[in-house]
């Protein structure tokens, strides 16, 4: 077997000097998936400074009316009107651009993209993707998708501006407002590529976690991580299919004179032709994806964090197959409960009983997997890394986010919430800071295998204690706020007498925003800085069980430069009674643990006699 | 000059925050701190956990009880007194699970913080709990989801035949208000109709359109039911009564509707508020373009009295654009200048 080991590396290593790497195929058309993974990692980032940084700008409006931003004028230009206040048509704008980036570009693309890609291969046992070169397409269509939807930010009419929903007949007709023409094209143009990019990667995580297993890495020994990353691909493989039909009917509604929304419409002095259209059809399959979005960009974070609080707790994951249960039924009820978002748009109230129902439904397994955390922490031995800490914090804001959830599934209650600030904090903690408390987790986590290098611990901890206390201060008082009744996506409040209170709470919320969005810098500075001059890692930091620890510091194209290694357990075999350490890698066989081995684990290691035997006959045979 | 004198102090700033960097990543190295997996941070952030749990839990009872009254605002409708009930019932549950587990969850972190030579409990899974935790849940929402039909089912259930009759039609940046009449009946319209002065595209066919009256403000009568009929011309809208507790979107080409009894009148309100200038409002919930923010109509609720003496005091629209008896046609003219009131 020594033999057969040894002629297989050489092999490879012949295989690596084959391939003289240019800068190009090595940094740019990479069709590495750890490379790949960093390419979605850059853009996602680059992306989020831009979509926080318009979120920074909005809330100067909210919270300082009467200010004068002339001093944004460099940088902003005409969207500063003369007397120094933000152009109302651009405040929208900047809300629309700041919900489509941070959903789809920072915490789809830059969240899934980077962590499917980098750890699926490595923590299942693949040398790479399914495809290396779909995953190539993948990212390329993304980042076209990207430049796409930049452009249009600099466009005379503006980008679009209907709201990240993009609602018809608004976003259908040019004349309705001025984001409503270009812009909206160019955003219709960069969803339909983001889209190619999403399906693209989801069918090759899927088919990679399905056929590129090592031995023995069966799917009841799958990290909670590739689980998630499975489900998130199978939901973005069935669910964004609809929104490219979706943004293909209205890219004819607008262009083609056709009325898949519009009807009997009167605009600008005149009557449209189009007759029997409906906006509520647009609603349906806005949300048939929309509401399958939420958890394709909040599972990833929960397996993240699932591994990094069982790594970090020194534990098991509690209830490993209720996690796996729970994130089935998450999957399964997310297709069913879309018209919640739709109670007051003239749905039918009956459709709207019964997705209450369902939709109420989808807090149990919720419900199970904070249970599972609480107890995974329990009697644990906790070392409180940043990215520890990151999932401890994911924990808490999903309970305050996902608590609220209940009062919205709930159409009764939602009527008078429906559309207020209650709802934008809701969402904002249960899947805007869950979501990416979970990818500043992974980035902390596996930015040593990422790059070799460790991050700064220290510039970690402020960071997140910046962060943690910053995103409670935001989006904490937007509940009292919506229960008062405020609408969102106002440009001012001081219109309305109902709306009139609250300005000192505003201009706190938007005090601590634009700190909070500072505080990401540190980040920033802490993640460039030890990519070139942090100190270099060892090669399992956390003590980890996974699979992506045991490659080299800096893993190569093909990820092991020998065999790859078999899995003989789970992945959390952490603090086991009886072993030496107080972690079990999952390369491990059951026959070298005798002293801590479960009944029902002794018996595995007959099959494991039984596999390795028939291995050495057939290396055997080859040796000769 | 001033701009050049901040853009160098940030610089300044950054420098020494980078320096402070440098020098503290130095010092690390030379005690060997940054060789252990574990330092003394650890206990340093457990320690911020319960902080942060008490300083969080502290700053929401605060506000949450001493600014109650700013933040919850005052219910006018029979049915917004049902769903207010259920949100303080939602409320009060959910909170209790937000308490209990926040306190776990911090707790834990601080109390199971990494000490030497100690173990975590090998504890993988254990299904009575997992039983329990799923099952009390489902019960707790089972009962709220039930209580939620109820309400929402009493809401959207037919509106009761003598409903006063009002229609609200979205459009860009206004709201149109049209009432039944003296027969309670708004009546047809074609979009094609609409013109600089019909801008409701009043369909006058039908003999309904007659009485219809237009208004500026909306009025209402305390404790009758009131049926909104909803639609819109241009984009989408949302019909939004903070105070009655009610919100129903404008859809172009699907008329919706929302009934509902107001109880409480302007008046009430005002000497309740203790607010002289306290007016119900309406406004728009849904993006509809540049101006969303500024769709702003009042509300008036009248005792039922003063409510028909108002209403009969109104003007037909059709009496005040004579014009429009041309498209009324010959067998209805008659009728027509009757019911509209036009005095020939």
């Amino acid at each position: 077997m020594a033999t057969a080991t040894h002629i297989d590396a050489h092999a490879h290593d012949d295989h690596d000097h084959e391939h003289h790497e240019t800068f190009i195929t090595k940094y740019i058309f990479s069709l590495d998936h750890k490379t790949i993974a960093k390419q979605f990692l850059i853009t996602g980032i680059i992306w989020a400074i831009i979509g926080a940084g318009f979120s920074a700008i909005f809330r100067l409006q909210l919270g300082f009316p009467e200010a004068d931003l002339s001093w944004l004028r460099p940088l902003l230009g005409k969207w500063i009107q003369p007397e120094g206040s933000l152009d109302p048509q651009f405040y929208l704008a900047l809300v629309t651009m700041h919900g489509t980036i941070m959903v789809f570009f920072v915490l789809t693309a830059g969240l899934s993209g980077t962590f499917s890609n980098f750890l699926i291969p490595l923590q299942i046992g693949a040398r790479d993707m399914a495809s290396g070169f779909m995953n190539m397409l993948s990212y390329w269509f993304f980042f076209l998708s990207s430049v796409i939807m930049f452009i249009s930010l600099f466009l005379e009419t503006g980008p679009a501006s209907g709201g990240w929903v993009v609602y018809p007949p608004l976003s259908a007709l040019p004349q309705a407002m001025d984001g409503s023409g270009l812009g909206m094209t160019l955003w219709l143009v960069a969803i339909v590529f983001f889209i190619v990019s999403s399906l693209l990667g989801g069918i090759n995580y899927i088919t990679t976690i399905i056929n590129l297993r090592t031995k023995g890495m069966t799917f009841s020994r799958l990290p909670l991580t590739i689980w998630s990353f499975f489900l998130t691909a199978v939901i973005g493989v069935l669910s964004f299919p609809v929104l490219f039909a979706a943004a293909l009917l209205l890219v004819m509604d607008r262009s083609f004179g056709t009325s898949f929304y519009l009807s009997e419409i009167y605009i600008g002095g005149e009557a449209l032709p189009n007759v029997g259209g409906s906006p509520i059809l647009y609603q349906h399959l806005f949300w048939f994806l929309g509401h399958p979005e939420v958890y394709i960009v909040l599972l990833p974070a929960l397996g993240i964090t699932s591994e990094i609080i069982a790594t970090n707790s020194r534990k098991p994951i509690f209830g490993y197959k209720a996690m796996i249960i729970s994130m089935l039924g998450i999957t399964v009820l997310s297709f069913v409960v879309w018209a919640h978002h739709m109670f007051v748009s003239g749905l039918s109230p009956f459709l709207g009983s019964i997705f209450m129902f369902l939709t109420l439904i989808i807090a149990i397994p919720s419900a199970v997997k904070v249970f599972n955390y609480l107890t995974t922490l329990w009697r644990g031995n906790i070392v409180f890394t940043p990215a520890m800490l990151f999932s401890i914090g994911l924990v808490s804001v999903f309970i305050s986010g996902g608590i609220t959830g209940i009062f919205l599934g709930n159409s009764a209650i939602d009527i008078q919430l429906h559309d207020t600030y209650f709802v934008v904090a809701h969402f904002h903690l249960v899947m805007g800071a869950a979501s990416s408390f979970g990818l500043l987790a992974g980035v902390y986590h596996w930015f040593p295998k990422m790059f070799g290098r460790m991050l700064d611990r220290k510039l970690g901890y402020i960071h997140f204690w910046f962060t943690f206390i910053g995103i409670y201060a935001v989006f904490f008082p937007m509940h009292y706020i919506g229960i008062a009744g405020f609408p969102r996506r106002y440009y001012s409040f001081t219109n309305f007498d109902a709306f009139s209170g609250f300005t000192d709470l505003n201009a706190f919320i938007s005090v601590a925003a634009i700190l909070t969005f500072f505080g990401q810098f540190i980040f920033l500075f802490n993640f460039f800085y030890s990519i070139f001059r942090g100190k270099k890692a060892p090669l399992n930091p956390w003590k980890s069980n996974t699979l992506e620890w045991t490659t080299p510091r800096v893993a190569g194209h093909g990820n092991w430069p020998g065999e790859i290694p078999t899995v003989y357990r789970w992945p959390y075999d952490y603090s086991k009674p009886g072993a030496e350490e107080d972690f079990i890698p999952q390369t491990v066989p059951f026959s070298e643990t005798m002293d801590s081995n479960l009944p029902h684990e002794n018996d595995m290691i007959a099959i494991e006699k039984e596999e390795s035997a028939s291995e050495i006959v057939v290396d055997g045979a080859k040796g000769h | 000059m001033f701009g050049f004198y901040i853009v160098l102090a940030i610089f300044l700033v950054l420098a020494i925050l980078l320096m402070i960097f440098r020098v503290s990543r130095l010092i690390s190295v030379v005690k060997g701190s940054d060789e252990k997996s574990v330092t003394g941070s650890n206990n340093v952030n457990a320690i911020l956990m319960v902080v942060f749990l008490v300083l969080f839990f502290g700053l929401m009872a605060w506000y949450s009880f001493a600014h109650f009254d700013s933040y919850d605002p005052p219910v006018a409708s029979d049915h917004g007194i049902v769903t207010d009930k259920l949100f303080w019932r939602t409320m009060w549950i959910t909170g209790i699970v937000f308490v209990i587990t926040h306190i776990l969850l911090f707790v834990f972190a601080y109390k199971y913080r990494y000490r030497e030579n100690h173990r975590a409990e090998f504890y993988p899974h254990n299904n009575k709990l997992e039983l329990l935790w799923t099952g009390v849940p489902a019960i707790v929402l089972t009962w709220l989801v039930i209580s939620g039909f109820a309400a929402w089912s009493d809401i959207t259930s037919k509106a009761p035949e003598d409903a006063e009759q009002i229609e609200i039609t979205g459009q860009q940046f206004t709201w149109l208000i049209r009432y039944g009449g003296m027969d309670n009946e708004v009546g047809d319209y074609d979009y094609r109709l609409i013109d600089a002065t019909n801008d409701l595209g009043m369909d006058f066919t039908d003999k309904a359109n007659f009485d219809d009256f237009n208004n500026n403000s909306i009025v209402l009568p305390k404790g009758r039911p009131v049926l909104l009929k909803i639609r819109a011309k241009d984009v989408l809208h949302s019909v939004y009564m903070p105070h009655m507790r009610l919100k129903m979107d404008a859809v172009p080409g699907m008329p919706t509707q929302f009934w509902f009894v107001p109880n409480k009148t302007t008046e009430e309100m005002r000497i309740e508020e203790n607010n002289p200038d306290f007016n119900f409002e309406l406004a728009c919930a849904e993006i509809c373009g540049t101006s969303h923010f500024a769709m702003r109509r009042i509300v008036t609720v009248l005792e039922p009295e003063e409510y028909d003496k108002w209403k009969a005091e109104q003007k037909s629209w059709l009496s005040k654009n004579p014009d429009y008896m041309s498209q009324v046609p010959e067998n209805l003219k008659e009728l027509a200048v009757v019911t509209a009131g036009i005095n020939e």
